[in-house]
């Protein structure tokens, strides 16, 4: 712990330090206990933007001893104090999220997430309770009933905090008692009006209510059944008799963790406090009358339920609900809080000062709470509490339809929904923070989450659209890293996209001797370079070597040693940059000739008949005047060939000076070649009018053919070759529709068999089922040939071996099962438009060179690599991401933080050859806490997905689930073990960043890949395994958890709030848009308003709508025009066209729609949210003992 | 009795052969010691303006073995209706269709005059006539556009129910589709790979799934509606193929500096013969092949793409070191192989100003009985004039071709035949006329020749098996029958049967006799179509000793001499100018290297085998005519004393055709007294050679090298290498300057030659 002060102020850019590697650091992993080390590290961590605090680490020393429970508090008081461990998260937390805030307040006052302390404590106790017994299970619902409306007074002041936690307990407990009653109806108040108002009060409560969710969720059940939270913790109860719950042992984890504790941060709060509290937070006024009602409603309402359960069970029934409450129900209530921030604290209102000092700025009180969760750094930024609001916002949503749904008995057994972690509550909190520019300056500094639209203003680091870490602290050690399980890993998006208002990365050309770089590591110059020697040298950030500048790059330096010209370079002063690359770094030392498209089309049977052929044709004609250039000004110099096949291979000759097209035949498709050189691959415009005549002819010629069999692996090496014979790269756009079955190379055979799936051979489907296409990747990647495939199959086609080309030369598979023209074309069309024009590079080669002690040790995406640092990608376009893991190889310097620089060198689309820069710094800490406090969920979760999707590959799948629940349960347990203040180990702390960790993981653990449904196909599987591993976050993100979005009322500008994933949030009178990034559905109740209908759909009959539509009607009135607004703004967001299904509630098709409420239990056996958190629960209670 | 001479004429006239010796050493032994074998020139499609095919099926001999024509030789009973069959003695029943003959009522066949005699047969449909261009495109765009020229010229000239189809190829093989709309559509293959036929057909769409054999449908009409996407009749895709022509482009394919370009003339010529072999077996084909360079790619490989290693020589040969030789050798004869057996012949029509590979590919053409062409450049007239001529047309508008032919031969019981030389492959057809003795393509009594033209002659040679002491019946005659079916050009099948009968001779009393049947000119070039035909496979010099061997043995045995006395040594006069003969032949290009590439000694030993007497005879001994003031044209020796500077001299070997102006009447031309009035006369000198080089120029195929020269021109040596060397460098001065002009060379005089046979003629030790 000590150590931690030593470190905490190093400048981190500054010049280079000695200092890094010192062994003092060593000593603190050793030395510190886990819990410690994480305040340290945040303090140090943010510190470096605050320098002034480092005296504060000193002391922090002594905050190590503060083990204690009752520390807790202290930590807050200190929140940076080493000493506390808990409070030290908070301070962490605080920043962002206000939650914690609230629980630092205690501890706080040292760190300046206090003021948010104050607010909180009382919620968080509540919360903290509540949630452990939901864990125990609804256990307190018992009494919670009673409580409720007591309770729910307390709840409010709680409840902000809590009030997740707390209205999900109302829902289900409410269904038995009052609480219910009124939750319904108070949660909706809460969420028309007193949201806002609310919003600060609860915010205060927000913070919490977000960690309490958790808990809250645990108990309201607990509460109703308090015998259950006994069974689980505290026996005591009389146990429940419900031992309905099959979770039972599950749920006594919970209800253990719940115990409030972790909740209870929030929630804890809310307890007894909580209302003292509450009520002044809450604005006070505001929020308290109406939130108590309200609070009902919403959390508040819940909170009551739940909430009132446990404070007063505490007393009461303390053991049923939180074993923790017990002992001291405030600060279990914190304990649990603590996860975040600790904040259980709660009662330290004091704190409060603390928090301010800390994060002043940030956080009036409020914020202060929030800020502490966050990352201090992040926190001052974002500082404002809209987090708070948001939380409220949401709660609002969730509070309504969760409350009524609830039946009251299946509530007792259960935890609420609401009272768990939201993610729609963290997505808005986020959205609700993210008002300012985000500047990526400042290290280890946490971006705006996916779901958020924020600016970026690049400042030194290459903006979070081009590259996402999981950590922004890294550990310092491999050891804390291993302790904490948290991947390290960054997914990197090289040549994204930028929003209008962002420059694309200026291009810098350093001349004849091309980009100057690090004489050892080779790393290119960027603005971790520091310039010494009056300029003449500079030494590398990476591997520290000192190199020459040559005379035309001299500069002078000014009086703090950086380059006059600093702000005119952007290698110097941007995070990403393009350079010119010379001849050296082009293939054989050659200038690249421009890329060339190849499209190959499939002239089958099927292919006919299902009418792509004609399409295809139809499309290419106007399509072709969008291919892709830098300049729009000029005209593309990409160069176009066309191929049809069927059994045999058809080129076609269209040179400009033909009259008509010639047709050349390979029938040789066991040998492939490419029958002619010129007129093949020919200019669009020299060429255009026989281009057309060919186009017009190719759907008459195959129009009668009656061949069905078709090649695949001879097609892609013709394109292969022609790009060969023209020494050009290129892309090549197959149009395929049927398994490969005629005899050539790459043939394939049907092996699809259901038997297997479930067993230890299930991984054979997932591989590919010949060698031949690896082989043909690699050449592929060779000649820089990247490979689109565009599928349309009526049957098995073996999407795990044609995928293996697309998917190992950075190219993407697109997949039409039952193509039929009427329904799906435009879906496909927009599919094919997007990819033709969209910006792409060739022949890539990508390297990450990361600064001494760390080390990028496993790529995931699309690509290929022949060794284990260069990644090689044919193609690489705009929406490919690569995810890149990290390992440590050595000790990292918190002084320094760890770089890394992604280079990609590529072949623009004009033929230039090109280099793009992607710097990125993070802090390194030596403390577990900073690490858990400054982690992105939502990236951790793109990394798994991948890291298990490929898992498939060579472990049967139960085994991946496996691994990845463990290691998920032990990230949560490190946090609970080091981070967390003591609590009963049967309350669930959940860190504030990672609280969403579970409802994602489930997420995953239930996608089609690692957990198939009965009507999943394997091609299905196959295809959404390798459309994975390359996605970037945001698109993760919404696979994972669709964006279900009510349509009551639309607003223009604004979109509305989106409800939970989970069929207790659908309105039998609403209408829901859901999308996923693949697919769009639009829900209709069964009794929705007719007026709504009518504006849908120009229908005013339920009856009447037509399942079949793709596309809404076009009607003359404004909520028709914003909803297609919306659709498309959707559609357009997102790499692959989404068609619209309509889906009728009660409909068959609604089977479908449910598949993607990811929080339900799924029909293939996918475990519910609560379920899982009860289940995750456990695994963490099992790691701790 | 007329003389030898008339005979020998008038035999030529009728049957389209000469023998060597007109009077048959009745045995074995003598026959041996002839020297000369019993052989024959025979040209199977004479042509006979004279002689009406008859519309009848020939009357075969009963037995199964036998099976011989009836002919006029044969013995006929005309009140049983029975005749003999003249080489197996059975006796035979007319058919009923000779019901009403007797002895002043005989049919054809009978007749002596018919002793050749054609019957036009009803053989299964008429298929059309086929013709597949296989046509290089790396070709300078000059000559690429002559080609393409030629080629759309031909198209007129072909019959329009022919069928054509069109073979490109590069680096690539392009197989046009003709009969498609629009999209002008070709089938392309590798230039490197070596596909089976199976596989070829496959490639192309002709095989038909299994299913529609089972269905019991024929197949037939199914295989026609598969090919004809490649061959079509010229009047349906006559414009089509035209234009097809007309875009044709050089090979796109970059050519790297200091390398060749590819050529993947194998692979192309493996997709015709199997296209032709799935699409149309035993029908009357024509694969012509246009090449500008040699096959540098794939099987049938002749030479590397690089410059640096330049194509084998003879050189190289002797020493060998031509790798690719040995292989593509082989990989052409079985594509000739091929193609012969279904009756399919390709040209081969080259031109280059390198070497194109003919070495290796000369059997395509020498085993299926197609032509070979060799120029310089496709944009000559030399190429554009002879490819015009092989669609000349006879007297009957017919072409001057036939196809898929099959020549049997019959002999009486006295005699076998050893073999054949000439366009043509064994059909193994083992019979109790074969000797097991070979020369040339033996081992049979059938040959298939795939092509023929009016000119086409074989060699034939035959054994008398006739023991020394079983004598044959005096006034006994010797008979042997051929019989050639083929497919003729207006698609008629027909049988041409030529019996032809000699005397037996006794070699010991009627020596005399025997000598004087010799047929010298046909026996030097049956003689050299042996040398030629050993030269394949043997080292030159091997074959030359033979050579002289056998003309020293034939001198002992027929000249007149005292032993040892060189001076007193006479040759009768039918042998008089054989020794001439040899010496000549013994430096022509078909014996001598020296000089020529490989290419140019295989175009010329191809034709030699194949063209008729006086066109061989040409080729051994070129004729030299001499123009002057002093008199009508005249022949002269060919001689360097012949050259004289007031001459104008017409020289034609076969492959060229020279005229040289001496001395005198170069400068005469120089100073352009041809264009002064007064000098009428000497305009005329100079157009007389020029008129009647124009003569042969007309008839002559392939069409010769034209060289106008004059004294001291490069292309002099064109004769000068030619004439007997009487004159040179060494002996110039013993001889005197007004009298011809030197030569410089080490070669042998025919005087030298002829002293040193004398000597060895006489020699008693030889």
């Amino acid at each position: 712990m000590n150590v931690n002060q030593p470190t905490p102020m190093a400048s981190p850019y500054g010049q280079p330090q000695p200092g890094y590697g010192q062994p003092g650091y060593a000593p603190l992993d050793g030395g510190y206990p886990a819990p410690y080390a994480p305040y340290n590290g945040p303090a140090s961590a943010y510190q470096p933007g605050a320098p002034p605090q480092g005296p504060a680490r000193g002391p922090p020393v002594s905050g190590a001893p503060p083990v204690s429970a009752p520390q807790p508090y202290n930590q807050y008081s200190h929140s940076r104090g080493d000493m506390q461990n808990g409070p030290p998260l908070m301070t962490q937390a605080p920043p962002r999220p206000a939650v914690p805030q609230s629980y630092n307040q205690g501890a706080v006052n040292l760190s300046g997430g206090h003021p948010s302390y104050s607010q909180h404590y009382g919620p968080p106790p509540s919360m903290q309770q509540v949630t452990n017994q939901m864990t125990g299970m609804q256990i307190t619902s018992g009494p919670p009933t009673p409580a409720g409306p007591g309770y729910g007074t307390t709840a409010y002041s709680a409840a902000p905090p809590p009030s997740y936690t707390q209205a999900p307990p109302p829902a289900s407990s409410a269904p038995t008692q009052p609480p219910p009653p009124s939750g319904p109806a108070a949660s909706q108040q809460y969420y028309g009006g007193p949201p806002p108002p609310s919003q600060q009060p609860f915010n205060s409560s927000l913070p919490p209510t977000s960690q309490q969710q958790f808990t809250s969720s645990a108990p309201p059940p607990p509460a109703s059944q308090q015998t259950f939270p006994p069974a689980s913790h505290q026996a005591p109860a009389p146990p429940v008799s419900q031992p309905q719950q099959p979770f039972p042992p599950a749920q006594p984890p919970f209800s253990s963790a719940p115990p409030p504790v972790s909740q209870p941060a929030f929630v804890s709060g809310p307890p007894p406090p909580a209302q003292g509290s509450f009520p002044p937070r809450a604005p006070p006024p505001s929020s308290q009358p109406g939130s108590f009602p309200p609070p009902t409603s919403i959390s508040s309402g819940q909170y009551p339920g739940p909430m009132p359960p446990h404070q007063q069970p505490p007393p009461s029934q303390p053991p049923p609900y939180l074993s923790g409450p017990p002992p001291s129900g405030v600060q279990m209530p914190p304990t649990s809080m603590a996860q975040s921030n600790h904040l259980p604290p709660g009662p330290q209102g004091p704190p409060g000062p603390p928090g301010p000092l800390q994060q002043p700025q940030s956080q009036p009180g409020m914020q202060g709470g929030y800020p502490p969760q966050q990352n201090g750094a992040f926190g001052q930024v974002r500082g404002p509490q809209p987090g708070y609001a948001g939380p409220y916002p949401g709660q609002p949503n969730y509070g309504a339809p969760a409350p009524a749904p609830a039946p009251a008995p299946p509530a007792q057994k259960r935890l609420d929904p609401d009272a768990i972690p939201s993610p729609i509550q963290v997505i808005e909190d986020d959205k609700a923070k993210s008002n300012e520019p985000f500047t990526t300056g400042v290290r280890g500094q946490a971006p705006p989450l996916v779901t958020t639209n924020f600016q970026v203003k690049d400042q030194g680091n290459a903006s979070p659209r081009f590259i996402r870490c999981t950590a922004y602290n890294m550990p310092c050690t491999a050891d804390m890293a291993k302790q904490s399980q948290v991947p390290l890993a960054a997914v990197i998006k090289p040549l994204a996209t930028l929003p209008p208002d962002e420059s694309p990365p200026y291009l810098v050309d350093h001349g004849e001797s091309g980009p100057i770089r690090c004489n050892r590591c080779k790393a290119y110059m960027c603005p971790y370079m520091q310039f010494i020697e009056g300029g003449r040298r500079f030494q590398c950030g990476f591997c520290s070597c000192v190199t020459e500048v040559p005379p035309h790059y001299f500069q002078h330096l000014d009086h703090t040693g950086k380059r006059v010209d600093c702000y005119d370079r952007p290698e110097l002063s941007l995070g990403s940059y393009e350079f010119l690359a010379t001849v050296d770094y082009c293939k054989n030392n050659k200038l690249p000739q421009p890329p060339a498209f190849i499209f190959l089309i499939d002239v089958s049977y099927n292919a006919v008949k299902s009418g792509m052929v004609n399409i295809v044709c139809q499309e290419l004609k106007t399509l072709l005047d969008y291919l892709p250039r830098e300049n729009p000004e000029m005209d593309s110099v990409v160069r176009v060939g066309f191929v049809t096949y069927n059994k045999v291979l058809h080129f076609y000759n269209v040179k400009s000076s033909l009259a008509q097209p010639q047709m050349l035949v390979v029938s040789d498709v066991s040998d492939m070649f490419v029958p002619l050189l010129d007129g093949f691959l020919v200019n669009v415009n020299e060429s255009r009018l026989v281009i057309e005549s060919l186009l017009d002819q190719i759907p008459e010629m195959f129009a009668d053919t009656r061949e069905t069999e078709t090649v695949f692996g001879p097609v892609i090496q013709a394109g292969l070759e022609a790009l060969k014979a023209a020494d050009c790269a290129g892309k090549l756009f197959v149009f395929h529709t049927s398994l490969p079955i005629a005899e050539a190379p790459g043939k394939l055979k049907n092996r699809e068999d259901k038997k297997l799936i479930g067993t230890d051979k299930e991984k054979s489907l997932f591989q590919p089922q010949v060698g031949f296409y690896n082989t043909l990747a690699k050449e592929c990647v060779a000649q820089g040939c990247c490979v689109d495939l565009f599928l349309f199959p009526n049957q098995y086609v073996d999407v795990a071996t044609l995928g293996v080309v697309p998917v190992s030369t950075g190219g993407s598979v697109y997949k039409y099962t039952y193509f039929q023209a009427q329904a799906d074309k435009e879906r496909f069309l927009n599919d094919l438009r997007r990819d033709v024009q969209k910006l792409v590079g060739f022949d890539a080669v990508m390297r990450v060179r990361t600064s001494t002690g760390i080390r990028a040790t496993d790529f995931f995406g699309s690509f290929f690599m022949s060794n284990t640092t260069d990644v090689e990608l044919a193609g690489l376009d705009c929406d490919k991401a690569i995810t890149v893991e990290f390992k440590h190889d050595d000790k990292l310097s918190e002084e320094t933080g760890a770089l890394m620089q992604c280079a990609v060198l590529y072949t623009s689309c004009s033929g230039q050859r090109r280099l793009r820069v992607h710097n990125m710094a993070v802090n390194c800490c030596s403390q577990l806490a900073d690490l858990y406090r400054n982690c992105e969920t939502d990236t951790i979760i793109n990394f798994f997905s991948k890291y298990a999707f490929r898992g498939v590959l060579s472990n049967p799948t139960k085994a991946v689930r496996d691994t990845l629940v463990n290691q998920c349960a032990q990230i949560l347990a490190c946090y609970r073990k080091n981070c967390a203040s003591p609590s009963s180990a049967g309350q669930l702390i959940l860190p504030e960043c990672m609280k969403l960790l579970p409802v994602y993981l489930n997420c995953v653990l239930k996608s089609d890949v690692l957990l198939p449904g009965a009507d999943v196909s394997l091609d299905d599987r196959a295809y959404l395994r390798q459309l994975i591993s390359c996605m970037d976050v945001s698109e993760s993100h919404v696979f994972f958890y669709p964006r279900l979005l009510p349509l009551t009322k639309l607003e223009s500008g604004s979109l509305p709030m989106a409800v939970r994933d989970s069929e207790e949030r659908l309105s039998k009178g609403g209408v829901y848009l859901l999308e996923t990034g693949l697919h769009l559905f639009l829900w209709v109740g069964a009794n929705v308003q007719q007026e709504l209908l009518l504006n849908i759909f120009g229908t005013p009959s339920f009856s009447q709508i037509e399942p079949s539509m793709t596309n809404l009607p076009v009607l003359d009135n404004p909520f028709s025009q914003r909803l297609r607004e919306i659709i498309d703004s959707f559609r357009a967001q997102r790499s692959r066209y989404m068609k619209l299904m309509v889906v009728k509630q009660e409909d068959r098709t609604e089977l479908i729609f449910r598949h993607f409420l990811v929080e339900d239990k799924s029909a293939s056996g996918g475990a519910s949210y609560v379920d899982f958190l009860c289940h995750m629960h456990k695994e963490i209670r099992q790691l701790l003992s | 009795m007329a003389t030898y001479q008339e005979f020998i004429q008038q035999n030529e006239d009728r049957d389209g052969v000469r023998f060597s010796w007109n009077l048959w050493p009745s045995s074995r032994l003598e026959a041996t010691r002839l020297v000369v074998p019993v052989s024959c020139l025979f040209t199977p499609l004479k042509e006979r303006p004279d002689l009406p095919p008859v519309q009848y099926e020939p009357v075969l001999c009963s037995r199964a073995n036998c099976k011989a024509v009836l002919n006029p030789l044969c013995q006929v009973d005309f009140r049983a209706k029975i005749w003999a069959c003249n080489f197996c003695f059975q006796r035979n029943p007319f058919p009923p269709s000779y019901a009403g003959i007797s002895e002043v009522n005989q049919p054809a066949e009978l007749m002596p005059q018919f002793s050749t005699i054609e019957y036009i047969v009803q053989r299964g449909p008429p298929t059309p006539l086929i013709f597949l261009y296989v046509v290089d495109t790396c070709l300078e765009e000059e000559d690429l556009q002559a080609l393409k020229e030629s080629l759309q010229m031909s198209l007129s000239l072909l019959p329009p129910n022919a069928l054509v189809g069109l073979i490109t190829f590069g680096r690539m093989v392009q197989v046009h589709e003709l009969s498609c709309e629009g999209i002008a559509k070709s089938y392309v293959f590798r230039g490197t790979k070596d596909l089976s036929a199976k596989q070829i057909q496959e490639m192309l769409g002709l095989t038909k799934p299994a299913a529609s054999g089972q269905q019991g449908r024929p197949p037939a009409p199914q295989d026609a509606a598969a090919s004809c996407r490649f061959l079509q009749p010229v009047h349906r895709v006559d414009m089509n193929l035209t234009d097809l022509l007309g875009e044709l482009q050089r090979d796109p394919w970059p050519v790297p500096q200091g390398k060749r370009p590819l050529r993947s003339t194998g692979v192309a010529l493996s997709v015709a013969v199997g296209l032709l072999e799935g699409t149309f077996p035993n029908t009357g084909a024509r694969v012509m092949l246009f090449i500008g360079g040699p096959p540098t790619q794939g099987p049938g490989m002749v030479v590397g793409d690089e410059l640096k290693t330049p194509i084998r020589s003879w050189h190289d040969i002797q020493k060998d070191n031509a790798r690719h030789l040995k292989k593509a050798t082989k990989y052409y004869e079985a594509m000739a192989n091929r193609s012969a057996v279904n009756g399919h012949s390709i040209d081969i029509y080259a031109c280059a100003l390198d070497q194109t590979g003919l070495l290796e590919m000369k059997c395509l053409s020498n085993l299926t009985g197609g032509h070979i062409v060799m120029g310089d450049s496709f944009n000559t007239s030399l190429f554009k004039q002879t490819f015009q001529r092989v669609f000349s047309k006879d007297y009957n508008g017919d072409f001057r071709m036939a196809f898929g032919s099959v020549m049997e031969v019959k002999t009486s019981r006295e005699l076998k035949v050893c073999g054949a030389i000439g366009p043509c492959v064994s059909l193994n057809s083992k019979g109790s006329c074969v000797s097991e003795n070979e020369m040339g393509v033996g081992g049979t009594s059938q040959w298939k020749v795939c092509s023929l033209n009016p000119s086409t002659t074989l060699g034939m040679y035959f054994e008398v098996v006739n023991q020394h002491n079983a004598p044959v019946p005096q006034g006994g005659r010797g008979v042997i029958q051929f019989v050639t079916q083929y497919q003729h050009s207006n698609t008629q099948r027909r049988i041409r049967v030529s019996t032809i009968a000699r005397n037996w001779a006794d070699a010991q009393s009627q020596i005399q006799h025997i000598e004087s049947s010799f047929d010298q000119e046909a026996a030097a070039v049956l003689m050299a179509r042996l040398g030629v035909f050993r030269a394949e496979s043997e080292e030159g010099p091997d074959v030359l000793r033979w050579l002289d061997r056998q003309l020293i043995r034939l001198c002992q045995k027929f000249g007149q001499f005292n032993k040892d006395d060189p001076t007193s040594f006479k040759l009768s006069e039918s042998l008089s100018l054989y020794p001439q003969f040899m010496f000549h032949l013994r430096r022509s290009p078909f014996l001598q290297v020296f000089n020529n590439s490989p290419d140019e000694s295989s175009y010329y030993r191809h034709h030699f085998v194949r063209q008729d007497l006086t066109q061989s005879l040409i080729m051994v001994q070129p004729i030299l005519y001499s123009y002057s003031f002093y008199g009508p044209p005249e022949p002269v020796l060919l001689d360097s004393s012949s050259i004289l500077p007031d001459r104008i001299l017409l020289m034609d070997t076969f492959f060229q055709l020279v005229i040289y102006h001496g001395e005198t009447i170069a400068q005469w031309r120089k100073a352009g007294y041809q264009e002064m009035a007064e000098y009428e006369n000497f305009k005329q000198l100079l157009q007389a050679p020029l008129d009647d080089a124009q003569e042969i120029l007309q008839t002559r195929f392939p069409m010769p090298r034209y060289v106008d020269t004059e004294h001291g021109g490069s292309q002099a040596r064109f004769l000068l290498s030619k004439v007997n060397p009487s004159q040179t460098h060494n002996n110039l001065y013993a001889w005197g300057q007004e009298t011809g002009a030197p030569i410089l060379t080490d070669d042998v005089s025919l005087q030298v030659f002829m002293d040193h046979l004398k000597k060895l003629a006489v020699s008693s030790s030889a």
